[in-house]
C-alpha cells in the first residue's frame, strides 16, 4: 500500500512538473513568444480577444507573477486550458475529439508489441545459439528507424503502390461515425497499418530484454529441476517466463513513454486524426495554447497509464510488495 | 580496474565498422559533397543516375551532397547530447548512489520525474518557444535534447554506484582520507565503465531520434541540412506519396544504419557485463571447435571464449 501512495505521489508531482513548465516556458524565453503573438496579432482581433488570448496564459494585467500562478492553476482545475489561436476553439474541447483517437491507437499497438515481442523473446532466450539468433540484428535494425520513417515507408509499398491497406485518416469517407458494425469495422481496416508499423518499430525492445531475462532465468536452479523432474518442454519454457516477464513489466511504465513519443508522429504520417497529427499544426502555426494543453494532456494520459502498469507489476510481483513494507 | 575488452563477435565488429564508417563521414561529408546542397542548379526530380546518384529535389537540389553535408550536422548534435547526457547522468546517478540519504532522495526524485514525463512532447514545447535563431544552432539543440535524454542513464548509475559503495577499495580511500567527489569519480567512475559506455550508447541513439524528429516537423532551422531537414523537404513535397523514394528513402536508411551499429556495440557491452549472453555471441564454427553442443544445454554455465590455437598446442606439447 505505501509502495502504491508513494507512486500516486511521484506521478503527482510530475504533473505539477509538468504544469509549471507549461507556465515558466512562455515567461522565461527571451522575446517573449506571447507579446511577440499578441503583437503579431493587433489589428486582426478586438482587444477583448487579445485580453482572452492574455488571460488564457495566465498574464492577465497589473498581476504580480504568484497571482498569474494562481489564476493559471485555478483556470487549469477547471478544465479550461485556454482557446486555440488559430481554430478559436476551446482548446479542451479540441482535444476531446483527438484523444480517443490517439489512446485508442497507441494502446492497442502497445499491447500487441508487448504480447509479441515477450512470447518471441521467450522462444529466442530458450533456444539462444540456434539460428533464430539472426532474428536480432534484423529486430535492432528494425527498432532504429525511426517510427515515422517506418511508417512513411509502410505506407508507401502497402498503401499507396501494392494498395492492400486503405491509406490516411482513420475511417473511410463512407461511413457515419457512431456505434454502429460499418464504422467499427472501418476503423479496424484503418487502423492495421498504423498499428503494424508502431508495432515493428517497438517490438524489438521487448524481444531482446525478454531474451536476455531469459537466458539469465535458464541458468537458475529452479528451471533445472524443473527439467530434472521431467516435465514437458512446453511446460518448462512457461515456468521460466513466468520469472522472466517480470523485469520487462517493470519496464512497462518507462516504455510508454517512449512509445507515446514515436507514435505520435505515426499519426501525423497517416494523417491519423489523432493528438500528434493536431501537435504538428499547432507547431507551423505557433499557437501556444494548443501546444501547451497537448503536452499537458499527453503527459497526463502517460502518467496514468504508468500508474497502472505499476499496479499490474505489484500485483504480480510479491516481492515488491514486501519490500515496500521495510 | 576493469577496461572495456568487448568481446570479438561478428555482431561488434559489425557495429564497430558501421559507426566507424558514419564518424569519418561525419568528418569529411561536407568536403566529399560533390555540390552545394542548397544550391538549385539542377532539374528538378531527376531519378537517380551517375550524375545525381541519388537523383535531385523537386527544387533540383543534389540529394547526395545533401545526405553527406547532413551526416555532420546530425552526428554532431547526436554527440554533443550524448555526451552532456552521460555527463550529467554520472554525475546526478553517482552522487545519487555513493551519497545516500537526503541527497538521494532528492536527485532519485528529480531523475523520476524526468523518466515519466514524455521526452518529445516536452522537447516539443520547448523548442518551439526557442527564438528562431537559437533553433539553427546545433550546440542550443544538443544540449536541450540532453536534458531530457539523462534519467534513464542515471538510474542505472545510481544502482551500480550503490553495489560498489562498500567494496573494499572504497572503504580503504575513505579510511586514508580521499574527498568525497574524488572518491566518486576516480575510485567509484572508472568501475562504471562499462554501465557509461553503454548509456553513452543509448543517449546518442535517443539523440540522433530526438534531433531528426525534431527536424522532421519543422522545429530546428529548415536551412541547415541535417538528415531530419532532408525528410522535412521530402514530407512537405509529398514525395512518399509520389514515389520519390529516392529522395526520403537514403536519410532514413541512414539514420537506421547509425543506430543499428550503436545497438550492435552495446550487445557487445551487454556481453561483457553479463558473461552468460556471450555464448549466444558465438558462431557455428567456434562452438564447434570448442567442442561445445550445438545447442547450450541447460545447467552448463556457457561463459567461454574461444582460446587461441597456439595455447591449446603448448597444452600438448607440455
Amino acid at each position: 500500500m505505501r509502495m502504491i501512495l508513494r507512486r500516486i505521489a511521484l506521478y503527482a508531482l510530475t504533473a505539477w512538473v509538468a504544469v509549471t513548465v507549461n507556465f515558466v516556458l512562455p515567461r522565461l524565453m527571451p522575446g517573449n513568444p506571447v507579446q511577440t503573438l499578441i503583437g503579431k496579432l493587433t489589428g486582426q482581433v478586438t482587444p477583448n480577444e487579445i485580453r482572452a488570448i492574455r488571460l488564457s496564459f495566465g498574464m492577465g494585467f497589473h498581476e504580480g507573477l504568484l497571482a498569474q500562478y494562481g489564476t493559471y492553476l485555478n483556470q487549469l482545475a477547471h478544465g479550461n486550458l485556454g482557446v486555440s489561436i488559430t481554430l478559436g476553439a476551446p482548446v479542451s474541447s479540441i482535444l476531446r475529439a483527438s484523444v480517443p483517437w490517439t489512446v485508442g491507437l497507441i494502446g492497442v499497438s502497445t499491447v500487441v508489441s508487448f504480447l509479441i515481442g515477450t512470447f518471441s523473446g521467450a522462444i529466442l532466450g530458450w533456444t539462444r545459439g540456434s539460428r533464430f539468433d539472426s532474428l536480432i540484428p534484423t529486430a535492432t535494425f528494425f527498432q532504429a528507424i525511426p517510427y515515422f520513417f517506418l511508417g512513411t515507408v509502410m505506407l508507401l509499398i502497402f498503401g499507396s503502390n501494392l494498395h492492400w491497406f486503405p491509406v490516411l485518416g482513420a475511417y473511410s469517407a463512407n461511413v457515419t461515425p457512431g456505434w454502429n458494425w460499418a464504422f467499427i469495422a472501418s476503423v479496424i481496416r484503418y487502423g492495421e497499418l498504423p498499428v503494424i508499423s508502431i508495432v515493428l518499430s517497438s517490438v524489438a525492445g521487448w524481444m531482446l530484454g525478454m531474451r536476455n531475462m531469459m537466458i539469465t532465468m535458464i541458468g537458475e536452479d529452479f528451471v533445472l529441476m524443473a527439467v530434472a523432474k521431467g516435465l514437458a518442454r512446453r511446460r518448462v519454457i512457461w515456468h521460466a517466463a513466468r520469472s522472466a516477464v517480470l523485469p520487462s513489466i517493470a519496464n512497462l511504465s518507462l516504455a510508454i513513454g517512449l512509445v507515446v513519443s514515436g507514435a505520435l508522429l505515426v499519426e501525423l504520417v497517416f494523417n491519423y486524426p489523432g493528438v500528434g497529427d493536431l501537435l504538428l499544426q499547432a507547431v507551423l502555426n505557433e499557437d501556444y495554447p494548443l501546444i501547451q494543453g497537448i503536452f499537458l494532456v499527453i503527459t497526463l494520459t502517460v502518467l496514468a497509464a504508468n500508474l497502472i502498469a505499476d499496479l499490474v507489476y505489484l500485483a504480480l510481483d510479491p516481492r515488491t510488495r514486501s519490500e515496500a513494507a521495510v | 580496474m576493469k577496461t572495456l575488452q568487448l568481446p570479438r563477435s561478428p555482431k561488434v565488429l559489425l557495429g564497430l565498422g558501421i559507426v566507424g564508417f558514419f564518424i569519418i563521414l561525419t568528418v569529411v561529408g561536407p568536403w566529399l559533397a560533390p555540390d552545394n546542397p542548397s544550391s538549385t542548379a539542377y532539374a528538378a526530380l531527376l531519378g537517380p543516375s551517375t550524375h545525381h546518384w541519388l537523383g535531385t529535389t523537386s527544387l533540383g537540389q543534389d540529394i547526395f551532397s545533401q545526405l553527406l553535408v547532413g551526416a555532420r550536422a546530425t552526428m554532431v548534435v547526436a554527440l554533443v547530447a550524448g555526451l552532456v547526457a552521460t555527463l550529467l547522468s554520472m554525475v546526478i546517478g553517482i552522487s545519487a548512489g555513493y551519497l545516500g540519504g537526503v541527497s538521494d532522495d532528492g536527485l532519485s526524485l528529480l531523475s523520476n520525474v524526468f523518466l515519466a514525463i514524455p521526452g518529445l512532447p516536452l522537447l516539443i514545447v520547448i523548442d518551439s518557444y526557442l527564438p528562431v535563431t537559437s533553433r539553427s544552432n546545433e550546440f542550443v539543440i544538443g544540449l536541450i535534447i540532453s536534458l531530457t535524454g539523462w534519467a534513464w542513464g542515471a538510474r542505472v548509475l545510481r544502482a551500480q554506484t550503490m553495489s560498489l559503495r562498500n567494496r573494499d577499495f572504497v572503504e580503504a580511500a575513505r579510511i586514508i582520507g580521499e574527498s568525497r567527489s574524488r572518491i566518486m569519480f576516480t575510485e567509484i567512475a572508472p568501475n562504471l565503465l562499462p554501465v557509461l559506455a553503454s548509456s553513452l550508447l543509448f543517449t546518442v541513439l535517443y539523440s540522433i531520434g530526438a534531433y531528426v524528429t525534431l527536424a522532421y516537423i519543422g522545429l530546428t532551422s529548415t536551412a541547415t541540412w541535417n538528415w531530419g531537414t532532408m525528410l522535412y523537404w521530402a514530407q512537405a513535397n509529398n514525395a512518399p506519396l509520389s514515389n520519390e523514394w529516392y529522395w526520403f528513402v537514403p536519410p532514413g536508411i541512414c539514420i537506421a544504419l547509425v543506430g543499428t551499429g550503436l545497438a550492435l556495440l552495446n550487445f557487445g557491452i551487454d556481453e561483457f557485463i553479463n558473461p552468460r549472453l556471450r555464448a549466444g555471441g558465438l558462431s557455428a564454427r567456434q562452438r564447434r571447435s570448442l567442442g561445445l553442443p550445438r545447442r547450450p544445454r541447460l545447467g552448463l554455465t556457457p561463459v567461454l571464449a574461444p582460446r587461441p590455437r597456439t595455447a591449446r598446442r603448448n597444452v600438448v606439447s607440455s
